[in-house]
């Protein structure tokens, strides 16, 4: 359906500004993400990621600057956009009220797909949510919660989408079970924007990463890329402590692939 | 087009009403009050009221307990606007290509539904304590007509309240002086009655001319001007509260 000759970004972002009355929340952000790669949009608490997300996914104009999702303009197409998109809030947007498997067909039903039921049924198995699928969502735990969250952003095979922060809120099973998702999801050549807080989580995931500070990206690229631009590292020996996360995980016997807690570097905070 | 909204409308609605199904304690907390106030007005104090009629007095207060019925029953669809509007599922749903207003007329419909069902419940109550009516197919029919657009128009005004509500209890604080308007009508007391300035309100406010339409519809007397000037409150309201709703609605989503 869209045209592969030329390696278009998934995603274009060129100079797009909002504020909201007096606070100037975007201010000329500029990024690209290639087609089938994760971006990991970083930023603390209010830097405007959210705003970001909303407006890629049509739900707010920017009051400046233009951006197109899967070659489509998000001001001009919206409809278009919508097509190719798929959002997955902050706050888990699951029917509590409906079953598992009743929230996954009524989104199969709103994208008009033949068989909503067997769509439900196999990303119930894929998201091993099977078991849960009669229950009402609102009795599922966070981790399963957010699991069903982003089975139905998958229904209809979107080629992009949108995680605003996808772990913010679950304990550390649920988020490497979360992470696992949203690789194979890339695996599968969707195109990932996922906001985060945690800078682990943008270590762990994405091939390039954008650290959004005070309304504009601050820096871009890999993680490779970022690290460079600190100071080359000096050797030091320090003797290795087990994370409290690394000892959580192994008391509780998690299958998750217990690699080091990375040293985060704190980014600048300075205000 | 026009399919998809249909579609998507009816996708939704199923939807909305599963959430009426699964928790039919809504029907339960919509009727409880107005079937209170029945019992209350019949066996209570309805003895010391001299209506001037020679009807029964359930028969001269049903039209009003009915749109005390409904008045109390849209408060849900603000409840349930603003919990999805809180809840990201709103979002969801807007970030899908569906047909926009079909978010807003699921919650719609489904009131309408919700609220014939409970209306149906207080008109069996009242059977059961004498309520009689000789009304015709017909008149039943303009009776079913009259309540539709009385609901119509009030949850439009619920959607309003829904979508502006900035916490659960302000989405459906609105409904109370609904609620409390049949009070100030011919709907229990004759307006002549009250005290002038109190008669001149209750005379002029839409639900006098409302109550006195079905309470002629329900005894096969004509219903002479009040069912004009009923429609003109129940439309004008309707279309106020319909292009009230929608406007926000599109603030809220652009």
């Amino acid at each position: 359906m869209s045209t592969k000759q030329m390696p278009e970004p998934a995603i274009r972002v060129q100079g797009i500004e909002k504020s909201f009355t007096d606070l100037s929340v975007l201010q000329g952000v500029d990024f690209e993400v290639a087609a089938g790669s994760i971006f990991a949009l970083l930023g603390s608490n209010g830097a405007g990621k959210t705003t970001l997300v909303r407006i890629l996914s049509t739900l707010l104009k920017a009051d400046a600057g233009s951006a197109t999702v899967h070659g489509f303009d998000v001001a001009a197409q919206p409809a278009e956009v919508r097509e190719s998109i798929s959002l997955t809030g902050q706050f888990a947007a699951v029917d509590g009220i409906l079953s598992g498997r009743e929230n996954l067909v009524l989104i199969a039903r709103l994208r008009h797909l033949e068989n909503p039921g067997a769509i439900a049924d196999d990303l119930l198995e894929r998201f091993s949510l099977t078991d849960a699928g009669k229950r009402k969502a609102a009795t599922y735990s966070g981790g399963m919660m957010r699991r069903l969250d982003i089975a139905m952003s998958l229904i209809g095979d979107p080629p992009v989408i949108f995680l605003d922060e996808p772990t913010t809120g679950l304990d550390p099973q649920a988020r490497i079970e979360v992470w696992q998702t949203i690789r194979q999801l890339a695996d599968r050549g969707t195109t990932v924007l996922l906001t985060t807080q945690y800078l682990d989580e943008a270590e762990q995931l994405a091939d390039r990463i954008g650290i959004l500070h005070q309304g504009t990206i601050i820096q871009n690229g890999t993680l490779s890329e970022l690290k460079r631009l600190l100071p080359p590292a000096t050797v030091e020996y320090v003797e290795k402590q087990p994370s409290l996360e690394d000892v959580f995980l192994a008391l509780v016997g998690d299958t998750g692939n217990p690699e080091e807690a990375p040293e985060t570097v704190p980014t600048g905070k300075e205000s | 087009m026009t399919t998809q909204v249909l579609s998507d409308t009816g996708t939704l609605t199923g939807r909305s009403l599963r959430h009426i199904l699964r928790s039919p304690d809504t029907i339960i907390t919509t009727t409880v009050t107005p079937i209170a106030l029945l019992l209350l007005f019949v066996y209570v104090l309805g003895g010391a009221i001299n209506t001037g009629s020679s009807e029964s007095y359930v028969n001269y207060m049903l039209p009003g307990i009915l749109l005390i019925t409904i008045a109390s029953g849209i408060a849900y669809t603000a409840y349930r606007l603003f919990l999805d509007l809180q809840g990201g599922i709103f979002d969801r749903f807007q970030s899908m290509p569906i047909a926009r207003s079909s978010v807003l007329w699921a919650h719609v419909l489904t009131s309408l539904a919700a609220n014939l069902v409970s209306v149906a419940v207080v008109i069996g109550v009242a059977l059961l304590m004498g309520f009689r009516t000789g009304a015709s197919v017909g008149d039943w029919l303009a009776v079913a007509g009259i309540l539709v657009l009385f609901t119509l128009a009030l949850t439009w005004l619920a959607v309003i309240a829904g979508l502006s509500a900035k916490t659960v209890d302000g989405a459906s604080a609105f409904s109370y002086p609904l609620i409390f308007l049949p009070f100030i009508s011919s709907a229990f007391v004759p307006t002549e009655s009250m005290p002038a300035p109190v008669a001149w309100f209750a005379e002029n406010q839409p639900v006098t001319s409302i109550v006195n339409s079905l309470r002629a519809l329900f005894a096969q007397e004509p219903v002479g001007s009040d069912i004009w000037v009923a429609l003109a409150w129940l439309v004008g309201i309707l279309v106020v509260a319909y292009a009230g709703a929608i406007a926000i609605y599109r603030r809220k989503i652009s």
